[in-house]
């Protein structure tokens, strides 16, 4: 059964997006990620134009981290004061990527861009987890290992404008959560991710919140970033597709339920080296499009960049 | 009384007939009439294609009918890709006006044989003749542009390759099935019917077919370019909803 998707403009299989929305969902509930990551890859696979699946799929992760947020909102594991710092450099750069992203468009080199941010980021992601998960993996078969440290000081406890987060139990610079923040939401106007994938390594690692925290914090800024980039992106590109982010977020739910009851029941290192082996596919996949020559070198788009 | 009744109806329709080509090419239009099943496409929520009957008669003697679906032009942006640092980067661009958003050509026999590349130019008949407005300014590799934006148009499915078949009735009566894929722009199309007699363009009617986007894809479309900056507000209000009502209907699961 096919669908005409109005802003994608072009009639797609429902079939196909439902089950890809079920399968990434299911990814997301079984390894706890957000999913973005891989789904505008798969989209612009599929052959939904970049720009369209990048805003588009903004779109579907405020759907998709209200549900989580709430939850984790309910059990108190929310810190809002490191949160609302962590949303207003979400929204500082996430409206400086929008820019950008229009600007590129206009250039013809936003589809490139795309591309390249994803092999970089899903390269060094992927590449972290599986050496971790593979460390986590022999630990447990030679217990007494070492531990880290919780608390490291170095040059960045040095900085300035230091605030107290009650809630974490950090007193900290805020320019290093505003940092991250500005980083993230870049990322999610020019990835379409919410970008958990970065905040949460970083909240653990740099700003040392305590993990129970990191997960509720992240997606309760994600949910107010994403929807910046979903309204900017609607506003000044029409690039979001309200028929896909339905079609998506269908099948993202029931997936997402699956995935959790069966990633209950299957060992945690495991899956992780199993999530990092799917990024670095998925990483590498696309940096074969870039290396390899392209059947066609000529490509065609409007005058005003679209498609490009 | 059934006599005279006849006679108005074939006086009524002859004078339609005279109107109607009369309106089209008074010099020419003796030669044949041809019109489409259908004059409008509408690109509903459903749409995956569809098939549009061109059909007519021709007067006199056997001629060779070409039929050109030219959709809306517009502007094309054509870009070349060149290696950089090991990967592949766009980096010429030459952009081309007046370029047909779909071509579409059906011919009773191959173009080469009906006609010589000269009339078929004069024309704009055939994927090499297609009429488009070149870049301005010198450039060396125009012809290699052109021919990369048609080859482009082809692979997206705008410019079938493959001529129509036009099947003949009697050489009086002609009928050709023209198909649209589901990607093909929307706007103002002109489909063209040439009679062409040894090697000669006798006739060309011009018959005009719209493809407009209808229902609620077309109010989404309209809604999202007009009122931009609240269609963003209700993408994030539906996404907020269903983010909370998926989260509550299976909290309860």
């Amino acid at each position: 059964m096919q669908i005409y998707l109005p802003i994608a403009e072009l009639s797609v299989n429902i079939f196909l997006f439902l089950g890809m929305g079920a399968g990434v969902g299911f990814l997301s509930g079984l390894f706890g990620v957000g999913g973005g990551f891989l789904m505008t890859p798969l989209l612009i696979f599929a052959g939904i134009p970049p720009a369209v699946a990048v805003a588009t799929e903004a779109n579907q992760i405020v759907a998709s981290s209200v549900s989580g947020a709430l939850a984790h909102w309910r059990r108190g594991n929310v810190d809002i004061k490191m949160g609302i710092v962590l949303l207003i450099g979400g929204i500082i750069g996430s409206t400086l990527g929008v820019w950008v992203f229009g600007l590129l468009q206009g250039l013809g080199q936003i589809d490139l861009v795309i591309r390249l941010s994803y092999v970089v980021f899903l390269g060094i992601i992927g590449g972290l987890m599986l050496v971790e998960s593979l460390k986590a993996i022999s630990r447990q078969r030679k217990p007494g290992g070492k531990r880290r440290k919780l608390h490291q000081h170095n040059w960045l406890h040095g900085l300035p404008l230091k605030m107290r987060f009650r809630r974490s139990k950090l007193y900290i610079s805020a320019l290093l959560p505003l940092g991250i923040g500005i980083l993230v939401g870049i990322l999610a106007a020019i990835m379409g991710v919410g970008g958990g994938f970065i905040m949460v390594p970083a909240m653990i690692y740099l700003l040392g919140m305590p993990t129970a925290m990191v997960v509720g914090t992240s997606l309760f800024q994600i949910i107010f970033v994403t929807a910046n980039v979903t309204f900017l992106q609607a506003w000044q590109n029409q690039t979001v597709d309200i028929f896909l982010a339905l079609l998506l977020l269908t099948g993202g739910v029931i997936g997402a339920q699956l995935g959790t009851r069966a990633g209950s029941k299957l060992p945690g290192e495991q899956l992780r080296s199993m999530l990092a082996l799917i990024v670095l596919g998925v990483c590498a996949r696309l940096a074969y499009e870039l290396l390899v020559r392209p059947d066609d070198l000529y490509s065609i788009g409007g005058a005003l960049g679209h498609g490009g | 009384m059934m006599g005279v009744g006849r006679i108005a109806l074939l006086l009524s329709g002859f004078a339609v007939a005279v109107m109607v080509l009369g309106s089209a090419r008074p010099a020419s239009a003796q030669a044949g009439v041809a019109d489409l099943s259908d004059h409008l496409i509408a690109v509903t929520a459903g749409f995956a294609g569809t098939k549009l009957l061109l059909f007519g008669a021709i007067e006199g003697e056997a001629a060779d009918v070409v039929i050109v679906v030219g959709g809306p032009a517009d502007q094309v942006m054509v870009r070349r890709k060149e290696r950089m640092g090991g990967i592949w980067v766009n980096r010429h661009k030459l952009v081309f006006g007046g370029v047909p958003g779909f071509y579409r050509l059906a011919s009773t026999r191959p173009l080469d044989e009906i006609a010589s590349d000269r009339i078929l130019a004069r024309h704009g008949i055939g994927l090499d003749h297609i009429r488009m407005v070149n870049p301005k300014g010198e450039n060396g590799n125009l012809a290699d542009f052109r021919t990369a934006l048609i080859r482009n148009k082809k692979r997206q499915g705008l410019y079938p390759t493959e001529t129509g078949q036009i099947a003949m009735l009697g050489n009086r009566l002609f009928r050709s099935d023209i198909f649209f894929p589901s990607n093909v722009p929307t706007g103002t199309y002109n489909v063209t019917v040439y009679l062409l007699r040894a090697g000669k363009v006798i006739s060309a009617q011009t018959t005009p077919l719209v493809v407009s986007k209808i229902g609620i894809g077309a109010r989404v479309y309209a809604f999202a370019h007009r009122h931009s900056a609240l269609y963003g507000i209700v993408a994030i209000a539906i996404a907020l909803f269903a983010g909370w009502f998926a989260g509550a209907a299976f909290k309860r699961t």
